[in-house]
């Protein structure tokens, strides 16, 4: 033990150590910040190219009272559509309204000389059907019908609590659950990647300058992958809890100045004389929901203790593969095939990540957190949502058992697999090497 | 003979080839034990076995008497054949961590490795990275690496290979040293002109076999035949009369002394067989001529490795 200690240390000293660590250490939460900031800031910036539709509208009905919507703008035309085709290169579309719009909802024609995007069609069908259902309303003749349309208007939120086995209702926000689901499953897998990837090359390494021959005189072959493993798991904890305190206080910050806007910005609209009610309601069942449930101890340690244990299990199972491949090979150009078996588990695990976030206690999900080599991930989106005992013991069971055997198994092909050069090797010969007398 | 590792018929199989075919050896304490053979011959696999790092199918190792156990292995130092050290790791550290896994403690290593890098003048390499060194300057550090921990066993895989003569002769010396302070040696290498300066014993092994075992002398005596060489001045017709009645033969003159141009002096090379005494004929030489030299023709281990290995190879091609 003390040996593997050594050796761990030394993986980590020199890992930490380097500038690569210390650049990615500091970038990554940028990066993530980044990530999920960057998409909300495109989606405000509107592209100024305007996009014109001629309206042709054969009922009447329809076509003076299009609104320009975004980049949409709708210009009614007089002329048939026959006219049109042939002439109008310049703007984006035809919109061709039948005559019997009313009673036939669907004949509606957009002819387009680029390619159309869900979003251009919402919107026009959605102006269509307000103003046809405005005009059914009109025909049952109710006095002050604008004004009763508008009393109407109701934003409605929910409020989701989770009943647990003794009836206790919990605060549960299903836009949080898909957050942490997505961000603790990617986490897993990209940590499982990055560092099963150093276990690979700092074996590879160790083998290729020889290293190997002089390690082997003073340490087992077993305690020189384990070390190695263990001293790599430890640079990875470091990094995450950087990262955690790093994002906790951006996020801190950014939150600090959301907030703040969206205080002025409520405040803006409410003078506008926008029911103010109304969209605070909103606001804040959901906010005061999240932070409920985020607040929650028993919540908490769910995700961050099945967080680690997942972390600690799925790292150690697949970098123990990683390093019974890297044993075996010379350099890196030969690990391709060898680390197929390692990739397809882990890349489909992501898949059905994806999948579980929609069922999150479905029978692919439920199947697919059992098995060793992908519930890592799968087992980590569907925490959030609550999964019982009797599953998470029986999952955590399974990997242990597993990991346990897959590092017994890596440690007999590593130790034949870090003496043997200048071939390479076939899956056949590593698991003859694992069944080598030693 | 106080032996210090005996190695009792030891058999190891890989698939498909006997890399050692019941090989025996018996290394006496502080001497340096020549493991010799060509390339492929097993001396590998068999320094393996030594270190454990892997397993024999048949036979056992004896360490300092007892069976060879897994703590043993820490008083084992073992320079490989490959040399291998991080490349991107500071010099100094890299010497602690080795010496850490040797299970020094960080202070001891640190003292040892000062009073080492003093002696061989290299105290300045301390906090270059090993890529910034020559391949003779990391075998130096690797060397004093292995022996850090003051280990009783020492293996060296071809410790002089990389090295200039002066750095060569250094680490002869230490070597030497180390084995004078009552350390043991395996040494194993290809290059025999090493092998007679620094062997006390040794092991020939070829084609997974040990061939030939013994103390440098007896094994390159016991290779001699008998042959002896006179060095004289004087009549060289007489010498051959008086000799013909000696119980020894005069070996073809043509071969074994072109070298003699000057007139007066001359040499013979005589063949005389084990049970003769040797002193009443070099009395007769006395008589005949003036003596200058009489001694007997050893071989360098460079023969006989070459005729014991081509032997052996003849003898087991028959077998076949």
């Amino acid at each position: 033990m003390g040996k593997i200690r050594i050796i761990a240390a030394r993986e980590f000293n020199e890992r930490v150590r380097k500038k690569s660590f210390i650049i990615t250490t500091i970038l990554m939460p940028l990066f993530f910040v980044a990530l999920m900031f960057v998409p909300a800031l495109m989606m405000n910036i509107k592209s100024d190219d305007v996009k014109e539709v001629i309206v042709v509208d054969q009922s009447g009905l329809i076509g003076d009272r299009l609104q320009p919507d975004g980049q949409l703008t709708f210009t009614p035309s007089d002329r048939s559509f026959e006219e049109l085709r042939n002439q109008q290169n310049e703007v984006f579309g035809i919109l061709v309204v039948g005559q019997d719009i009313a009673t036939n909802p669907s004949n509606l024609q957009l002819f387009a000389y680029e390619s159309s995007t869900i979003n251009i069609e919402t919107a026009i069908t959605d102006q269509v059907r307000t103003i046809i259902e405005s005009e059914k309303l009109k025909e049952y003749n109710i006095e002050d019908i604008d004004a009763i349309l508008e009393a109407i208007k109701t934003p409605v939120s929910i409020q989701v609590k989770q009943l647990n086995e003794s009836g206790e209702a919990q605060e549960s926000s299903s836009i949080l659950n898909i957050a942490l689901a997505y961000i603790f499953g990617f986490l897993i897998y990209m940590f499982v990647f990055l560092y099963g990837n150093m276990v690979l090359q700092g074996v590879i390494e160790e083998k290729s300058t020889k290293v190997m021959e002089v390690m082997v005189s003073s340490v087992k072959p077993f305690q020189l992958m384990m070390g190695k493993i263990l001293g790599i798991a430890s640079v990875a904890v470091t990094q995450f809890v950087i990262w955690v305190v790093f994002i906790l206080v951006i996020g801190a910050g950014a939150m600090s100045l959301i907030g703040g806007s969206e205080a002025v910005a409520a405040a803006a609209q409410g003078g506008a004389g926008v029911d103010p009610a109304a969209l605070g309601v909103s606001m804040d069942s959901e906010l005061a929901s999240i932070i409920a449930t985020v607040t929650a101890p028993g919540y908490l340690l769910r995700i961050l203790g099945g967080f680690l244990i997942y972390f600690i299990g799925g790292y150690l199972l697949y970098a123990a593969m990683f390093a019974a491949v890297g044993s075996a090979v010379d350099n890196e150009k030969d690990t391709n095939n060898l680390q197929l078996p390692i990739t397809i588990p882990l890349m489909l695990a992501l898949f059905v990540m994806l999948s579980a976030m929609q069922e999150p206690h479905g029978p692919l999900a439920f199947w697919f957190s059992m098995i060793p080599f992908t519930s890592p991930i799968v087992m980590m989106v569907r925490l959030p949502y609550g999964v019982p005992g009797w599953e998470l013991a029986l999952s955590i069971g399974l990997l242990i058992v597993t990991f346990v055997a897959t590092v017994w198994l890596a440690g007999k092909i590593y130790r034949v697999g870090v003496f043997m050069y200048g071939k390479k090797p076939t899956f056949r010969e590593l698991l003859k090497w694992a069944r080598y007398k030693y | 003979m106080d032996t210090f590792l005996k190695v009792e018929n030891i058999t190891k199989q890989f698939a498909g080839h006997t890399a050692l075919d019941n090989v025996s050896l018996e290394i006496p304490r502080g001497s340096v034990y020549g493991l010799l053979g060509p390339n492929g011959a097993g001396k590998t696999t068999l320094i393996r076995i030594i270190n454990r790092i892997t397993a024999p199918d048949k036979g056992r190792v004896l360490f300092n008497g007892h069976l060879l156990a897994p703590q043993d292995v820490a008083h084992i130092g073992y320079l490989p054949e490959e040399r291998g050290l991080y490349k991107t790791m500071k010099v100094g550290e890299q010497a602690i961590y080795f010496a850490q896994l040797k299970g020094l403690s960080r202070t001891e290593a640190i003292a040892r490795l000062k009073k080492w890098f003093v002696k061989f003048g290299i105290e300045s390499w301390w906090n270059k990275k090993v890529s910034e060194l020559s391949k003779g300057m990391a075998q130096k550090i690797q060397f004093i690496v292995t022996i850090l921990h003051e280990p009783e066993l020492l293996i060296f895989d071809e410790p002089f290979s990389g090295f200039d003569p002066i750095n060569a002769n250094l680490l002869k010396n230490e070597i030497l040293a180390l084995r004078d302070k009552g350390a043991t040696v395996i040494f194993s290498t290809h290059n025999m002109s090493s092998v007679e300066e620094v062997c006390d014993h040794i092991t020939l092994i070829n084609k997974s076999q040990n061939i030939l075992s013994g103390s440098l002398d007896e094994v390159r005596r016991s290779h001699g035949g008998n042959i002896f060489e006179v060095d004289f001045r004087g009549n060289r017709d007489e010498l051959v009369a008086r000799l013909g009645s000696a119980p020894c033969r005069l070996l073809d003159t043509s071969v074994s002394d072109d070298e003699a141009l000057d007139k007066h002096s001359s040499a013979v090379k005589l063949h005389i067989p084990t049970d003769s005494d040797i002193r009443p004929i070099v009395s007769l030489i006395n008589e005949a001529v003036e003596l200058r030299s009489f001694r007997e023709i050893i071989p360098s281990m460079n023969d006989v490795f070459i005729q014991a290995v081509a032997n052996h190879s003849a003898t087991t091609a028959q077998q076949k």
